[in-house]
């Protein structure tokens, strides 16, 4: 079983990766949108990339009102 | 045309629509890849007949009211026919909306039945506020079992047996109270009757028929005017097919086009210019000599469609690219909020015609619409047969406010005759939105006369809603305008909201108070957020009552300082 501190790290990592930016510029806390310079839409796109890292399926009613890396990271470690 | 002048009432025109359509599929749902339900017009009858009864039975006479606060899904629409059924008056909420807000339009509109999806409800039942909730029937779908409702009811087992009584409305009652915007000010629920929603069906129809075999693929919340009607209304009377996704993933979205055959669907802008995004970076993927091909193939289809849409022609040219959309995709349907004119050409060109509009809540779902005769995607289109618009005050370049006439207008705002008659004046919407009429009757926007912003996502944001968040704020006082009120603009884009703050005299802006800012700002969804502040050194003028004076300070402030003076949150 991950640690949520290990979990809210692998999120960190793959939004790094996926919207190219290194990873030292992120933060758990960090608003991803604002970070990030995402819309909702890519971070669905986000969130879909995630599933498949962690092997859950997430609603997106999940998402709602969610906007940091860390909230993201309970909400996956909720369903491990 | 759609005949619609024999009902008075919704209830009435879909009960007719039930029976002569009976065999053809009205819904499908689906989980992701999963589809989870397919109804036809009869099975449609028969779950929302008992539950009907069951409202019926529990006391909900006519003009009654209900709330529905779900996703998009068959429940949502089987409750409304339940509550348009029994002769009820249906409140469409707004399920992105914190708990918080929720129960305060419950309370708003005195709803007596609430119709809930379970994470909804939970969300709600957690509130600080739940204690004062007055609704006096609540039914929860989709809860697990052994859940505690709260006192709520499983929609799922809300059902009586025998026929309910089918209650007969006017057109001039009540059908709807859509709430555009209030949550946290002025609450402003837009009572909208059976003449409205039968009008506006009509003159949509007109432009944009359904038809049995037709499949909407319906992704804009259905609390939406645009989704209420092209989702539900239009297509049910015309024996068309709802499709609903549980997900707004893209990759989903994308699937369902191909697997359901879409015909139409309804999209706010963010969405499409992700479509355009996805579709761009594809191309841009293609080997030059493919690239070359498909350039001359768009080029081709822009020339034969110059003057009109010939979908068939366009799928012939152009089939990977129709295939993607499901290969019977007849137009995109943009509403809601601006959309940038190249995104719609670009559509446009592929042979996929956009159908952009103009309108407001207030004025049911549509006055405007682009009838593609041609494609304009400079403008919102024409006026809808039925309605009329003015230019109000046009300056020498013609453009002014516009002012709407119309049987679509709602009837009032509810419990607020004050604002009402500043809105709705001698029998003429004055819509706040500031625009002129071209040479070939079609309408061009040109920003906004209100303090308000409309996001890309389609949801109208009032600076008085928000501002709530930053009660307490350590300073003397602050003010949020939408950026283009200060500083008008000549178009509808760039839009943002922008706080005034006036520090205690000696009062450094230090990294403290900017924390705070940023944090309160953080409580609010990511598309009600303020996106940037400036300092404003003099004190807010005020009424008698030390209400800010908005006007005259945001006059004041967008002649004394540039828009290049605010800093980005």
């Amino acid at each position: 079983m991950k640690t949520a501190d290990q979990t809210v790290d692998e999120i960190l990592n793959l939004a790094a990766a996926h919207f190219k930016v290194p990873k030292e510029k992120l933060s758990p806390d960090d608003d991803f949108f604002k970070t990030l310079a995402i819309d909702s839409l890519q971070t669905l796109d986000l969130l879909t990339k995630l599933e498949n890292h962690f092997h859950v399926e997430l609603p997106d009613y999940e998402l709602q009102g969610v906007s940091d890396f860390r909230t993201l990271a309970e909400k996956i470690q909720a369903r491990l | 045309m759609l005949d619609l002048q024999k009902y008075s009432c919704l209830g009435a025109a879909l009960r007719d629509a039930l029976d002569r359509f009976s065999g053809e599929t009205c819904l499908i749902e689906a989980e992701r890849d999963r589809e989870k339900t397919r109804l036809t017009y009869s099975d449609f009858k028969e779950i929302s007949l008992p539950l009907a009864r069951a409202l019926e039975d529990a006391d909900f006479d006519a003009g009654d009211r209900a709330a529905i606060l779900m996703t998009n899904q068959s429940k949502w629409l089987i409750s409304a026919y339940a509550i348009f059924y029994s002769g009820g008056v249906l409140i469409p909420l707004d399920y992105k909306l914190t708990a918080a807000e929720q129960l305060q339009l419950l309370e708003h509109s005195k709803a007596k039945v609430l119709v809930v999806e379970y994470h909804l409800w939970r969300a709600i039942t957690q509130s600080p506020e739940f204690h004062n909730i007055k609704t006096k029937l609540v039914l929860v779908t989709e809860a697990p079992l052994g859940a505690d409702l709260a006192g709520g009811f499983r929609w799922e087992d809300f059902k009586r047996k025998g026929a309910p009584d089918f209650v007969m409305r006017l057109r001039e009652d009540v059908a709807c109270i859509v709430y555009s915007s209030g949550t946290g000010g002025r609450p402003k629920g837009c009572v909208l009757t059976h003449e409205n929603y039968l009008e506006q069906c009509r003159a949509l129809t007109a432009w944009y028929p359904f038809w049995p075999g037709v499949r909407y693929l319906s992704i804009l919340p259905t609390n939406h005017a645009i989704d209420f009607m092209v989702g539900f209304i239009g297509p049910f009377v015309c024996g068309a097919c709802v499709v609903h996704l549980r997900t707004l993933r893209p990759e989903f979205v994308r699937d369902a086009f191909v697997r359901y055959r879409i015909t139409y669907v309804s999209l706010v802008p963010m969405i499409v210019k992700n479509l355009e995004r996805g579709l761009r970076a594809k191309f841009d993927e293609l080997p030059p000599w493919k690239r070359a091909i498909l350039n001359r193939m768009i080029a081709l289809n822009k020339m034969l469609t110059r003057s009109r849409p010939r979908v068939k022609v366009s799928r012939t040219l152009l089939p990977q690219v129709h295939r993607a959309f499901g290969g019977e995709l007849q137009a995109l349907i943009t509403g809601g909020a601006f959309i940038e004119p190249s995104t719609m050409q670009f559509f446009y060109d592929l042979g996929i015609p956009v159908a952009n509009g103009y309108g407001l809540t207030e004025a049911g779902t549509a006055l405007t619409l682009n009838d593609l005769k041609p494609f304009r995607a400079d403008t919102v289109g024409k006026p809808l047969p039925g309605v009329e618009l003015r230019v109000l005050s046009p300056n020498d370049e013609g453009i002014g406010e516009i002012a709407a006439r119309s049987k679509t207008v709602m009837s009032h705002y509810l419990e607020d005759a004050e604002l009402t008659l500043e809105t709705i004046v001698d029998g003429w919407l004055l819509t706040g939105d500031l625009g002129r009429f071209d040479k070939s009757g079609h309408l061009q926007l040109f920003g906004r006369k209100k303090n308000m912003i409309v996001t890309e996502g389609g949801k109208n944001i009032y600076p008085e809603d928000i501002e709530t968040v930053f009660d307490g704020l350590p300073v003397k006082e602050y003010c949020v305008f939408a950026a283009n009120y200060v500083w008008p603009q000549k178009e509808m884009g760039q839009e943002m909201l922008v706080m005034a703050l006036r520090l205690e005299q000696n009062q450094r802006f230090d990294s403290a108070l900017l924390q705070e800012i940023v944090d309160r700002n953080r409580r609010l969804p990511d598309f009600k957020r303020v996106g940037g502040y400036l300092i404003w050194e003099r004190d807010f003028p005020r009424t008698a009552s030390m209400k800010i004076k908005r006007q005259a300070l945001g006059e004041e402030i967008g002649k004394a300082v540039e828009r290049g003076v605010v800093v980005g949150l």
